[in-house]
């Protein structure tokens, strides 16, 4: 009875949203949303790019002000909205996937940025360290209040920004997307943080497109579909296939789509690799890439896979190794070599990396081939450019109202797609793609899968990276496994079999071996 | 049907047309209230004659603004540009001396500056060392060479084969004011049309997207930190044709903060990738306009310096101002 009551005490709604609508100009970015969330729960928050997830958010953070008839109550207590600093003093603090810290400056300094404690007007640097240190304790971490911020790793660096959040005695933290740039080992430390921060009665809204996360962590699940609310599942409720069908408001049985291409053994050597190091991580790796094929490279992150793509486009240095291309040796320095020899590379970090984010969509995609369509005298041939747009946004319905818009204007999965784009415009023969469907939503990816397996029907090899396992059963062809800068292993689809994951965890992790 | 798409692809390409347009006039509306402004204080100052003045005076600002516009869209900065016109403008004046010879003082002026400028870029797109240190490095460097090679004295010549640049006309327009206007003009051809502008505005916007998706950066970098010396070089026979005469010490001292203020004016951005050489232009023309308004006005000499900083720090922050309002609709 009193485990009842007290589960009952904890489980109080710690913060409602109702009715939040948003209208920017004509587009309604919220449409009537509603949201509950009850102390110590995490609470995992899913949709396509553009469903209202991120506006949401800033609602909740008081960066935008709802539509007159939205309300946010916390305790039941109607709190003031539009006002960001209201709403961290109210408990409500917001990781944001780009940190915000300042690396030169001590953890504490950090925790503490622009709220130090004083005493007579001077920052109490004792009581600073003292508090962080007790702030670090509760999230049970190893590094020291005293340690530089650019010492630390990435997911170190979050976890410092949940400690920021709970100096501010925060009680709603909302975390967007916060493993996107982890080490698995990272993500573990920051899920176990989660867990300190659930028992401790602190409710948690969750971002993720990862399904594999949000069915490890969440207690509930809220899912918004085109700036509306659909509806919430309990953890017992939870289920791919529903999730997935309530995120893009249709079934998708075909979610994956691999066309039964024959063996491998089959079909020509596209691309030959042979003995690749980099004089670091990397460890004399070698593999056969056949025409027609989707390969897979699986691994931990940090096992060199996104190395080894590199060194093959020329974009890094190698300290040895060969390449063959249809059976003739080449050699690549640089990724124009590459691209001219017919290798083309999608990065995994397309905003870094990738896009002209002040450039239209037009010039983004025939980026790649501008020589090649110059008129005389090195003049751009705009007309053609905007014939390869308009192919593109047709072929892989990219969507946008012009082809002059900037690529920063567009939704994630929209720029993915735009990357692929300028990809193909240099007609290449082998394809690397390094996390093709990272940070994109669920309608994208089953584009990207069918435009993969199309790719691939038309003779063009493929190289694809990627982290998660449901997409490389499903995707792939034959999968190769990196552990610690070397090639660990293969693993086929036998005899009718399908590809089994267990089998690549094994190799990822070192266990085949032991 | 290939009609069809031909003609819509070409509405596209004029509807783009016009909206550069529009985003280099943005600060066009500045430049002609200042005209109005100085027109009403003295009403000299909008005759023919003062108005050839002006563009005479802003010539040589705009041609070097022309080079820094490249640099600057590639995320960079050319501080020695002001030294570089120096030298160039000695090397011009004692070309010139040689009989029979002279008029290749402004070929010689010119190689002499796109000499300085590849050295300036193969540091900066090779060794890789940053821009500002580079430039803060030629500027003085550079600027000694100046002063060595005329013994440090200013060298002369009353009977400058090539004075016409300086001082004479064609149909009317000063040669100043043509070769300023084709400098912006072949610029825009550049940055705007050819192939190399779209990567030069790819590499300020992303230079580690660019260089994976295969353009050649430090060739890029080793052209624009060249053509701002090689117009450094041009601004130095420009010069020495206006004076008959070239100083190591004192010629082109600042001009750089000059070029750079032009620029950054014309709307380019700071960090790169985004801007144009029309918004130069109208950069270059407003400090032209603030100078000769000011003087024709009356205000001395030392109000004159603080009221041009005011204003372009005025005048860019409208801009800001402006091109927030417009993002956020």
């Amino acid at each position: 009875m009193t485990a009842t009551a007290q589960t009952q005490a904890i489980r109080q709604p710690v913060l409602e949203m109702r009715h939040i609508s948003k209208t920017f100009g004509a587009i309604r970015a919220l449409q009537d949303v509603s949201l509950t969330v009850r102390a110590g729960e995490l609470h995992a928050l899913m949709g396509e790019n553009g469903a209202g997830k991120s506006t949401l958010m800033k609602v909740l953070s008081g960066a935008y002000r709802p539509d007159a008839g939205g309300e946010i109550l916390i305790d039941g207590v109607p709190a003031a909205t539009g006002d960001p600093i209201k709403a961290r003093a109210a408990g409500i603090a917001v990781i944001y996937q780009e940190l915000s810290l300042a690396p030169n400056l001590t953890v504490a300094q950090n925790i503490f940025l622009g709220n130090e404690p004083r005493r007579f007007g001077i920052v109490d640097r004792d009581q600073c360290s003292r508090r962080a240190n007790e702030i670090i304790a509760r999230l049970g971490v190893s590094f020291s209040a005293r340690a530089l911020v650019s010492s630390l790793s990435l997911g170190e660096r979050q976890l410092v920004e949940i400690a920021r959040a709970l100096s501010t005695n925060a009680r709603i933290i909302v975390m967007d997307e916060p493993t996107t740039s982890l080490t698995s080992r990272e993500t573990d430390s920051l899920f176990e943080v989660i867990a300190t921060l659930k028992a401790q009665g602190i409710a948690i809204i969750y971002i993720s497109h990862r399904m594999e996360e949000v069915y490890q962590l969440a207690d509930r699940v809220s899912v918004l579909r085109d700036s509306g609310y659909v509806g919430t599942l309990e953890r017992a409720d939870l289920n791919a296939s529903r999730l997935v069908s309530m995120m893009v408001g249709r079934d998708l049985s075909a979610f994956y789509k691999k066309d039964h291409r024959p063996p491998d053994a089959k079909r020509a050597i596209a691309l030959s690799v042979r003995g690749m190091s980099d004089g670091r991580l990397l460890k004399n790796c070698s593999f056969d890439l056949h025409k027609g094929e989707v390969l897979a490279l699986a691994g931990l992150v940090g096992s060199g896979r996104t190395e080894l793509a590199r060194l093959i486009f020329g974009a890094d240095r190698r300290s040895a190794g060969t390449l063959e291309l249809d059976g003739k040796p080449i050699s690549i320095g640089s990724p124009r070599e590459a691209l001219d020899a017919g290798i083309a590379y999608l990065t995994e970090d397309r905003k870094e990396l990738g896009l002209f984010l002040d450039m239209s969509i037009s010039d983004n995609i025939s980026m790649g081939v501008l020589a090649r369509d110059a008129r005389a005298g090195g003049l751009r041939d705009f007309a053609a450019a905007e014939r390869r747009a308009a192919k593109a946004i047709a072929d892989l319905s990219i969507r946008t109202r012009s082809a002059q818009a900037n690529a920063g204007s567009l939704s994630g999965g929209n720029q993915q797609k735009v990357l692929l784009a300028r990809l193909l415009e240099t007609e290449p023969k082998v394809v690397i793609l390094d996390e093709p469907t990272r940070g994109v939503d669920v309608g994208a990816k089953s584009e990207i899968y069918r435009l993969i397996d199309n790719l691939a029907n038309s003779g063009i090899a493929i190289l694809m990276i990627s982290s998660e396992l449901p997409e490389v059963i499903g995707v792939a062809d034959r999968v190769l496994v990196m552990r610690d800068g070397a090639i660990a292993g293969e693993v086929t689809a036998s005899g009718g079999e399908p590809l089994r994951q267990e089998a690549i965890m094994e190799l990822a992790t070192g266990a085949a071996q032991e | 049907m290939t009609d069809k798409t031909m003609t819509s692809a070409d509405q596209t390409v004029r509807s783009r047309r016009l909206r550069t347009a529009f985003a280099a006039l943005g600060m066009l509306p500045v430049l002609v209230l200042l005209a109005a402004g100085f027109q009403f204080i003295n009403p000299r100052f909008l005759t023919e004659t003062n108005l050839l003045i002006v563009t005479q005076q802003s010539s040589i600002n705009i041609v070097l603004a022309a080079g820094m516009t490249f640099v600057i869209l590639t995320g960079g900065i050319d501080l020695s540009v002001g030294s570089i016109l120096a030298a160039a403008a000695m090397v011009a004046v004692l070309v010139s001396l040689v009989p029979d010879w002279g008029l290749l003082g402004v070929p010689a002026a010119i190689l002499a500056g796109l000499g300085f400028g590849l050295i300036n870029g193969l540091l900066v797109a090779y060794i890789r060392l940053p821009p500002f240190i580079v430039t803060l490095g030629s500027l003085t460097a550079v600027r000694g060479i100046a002063r060595l090679l005329g013994q440090d004295t200013t060298v002369f010549n009353s009977d400058l084969p090539f004075d016409f640049i300086g001082n004479g006309s064609l149909l009317g327009i000063p040669w100043l004011v043509v070769i300023a206007l084709s400098v912006v003009v072949l610029s825009w051809l550049v940055l705007k049309r050819a192939v190399l502008g779209t990567w030069i505005y790819a590499v300020g916007g992303n230079a580690e997207a660019a260089r994976l998706t295969g353009i050649k950066v430090p060739l890029v970098l080793l052209f624009v930190y060249g053509v701002s010396g090689l117009l450094a070089g041009l601004g130095g026979a420009m010069s020495a044709a206006r004076l008959y005469a070239a100083n190591g010490l004192q010629l082109g001292q600042s001009y750089e903060l000059d070029a750079i203020a032009a620029v950054i004016l014309g709307g380019t951005s700071f960090v790169g990738g985004v801007g144009s050489i029309w918004g130069t232009l109208i950069g270059g023309l407003i400090i032209a306009v603030l100078s000769n308004g000011l003087i024709l006005a009356g205000v001395s000499d030392i109000w004159q310096y603080i009221i041009k900083g005011l204003v372009i720090i005025v005048a860019v922050a409208l801009d800001r101002y402006r091109l927030q309002a417009g993002a956020r609709t």
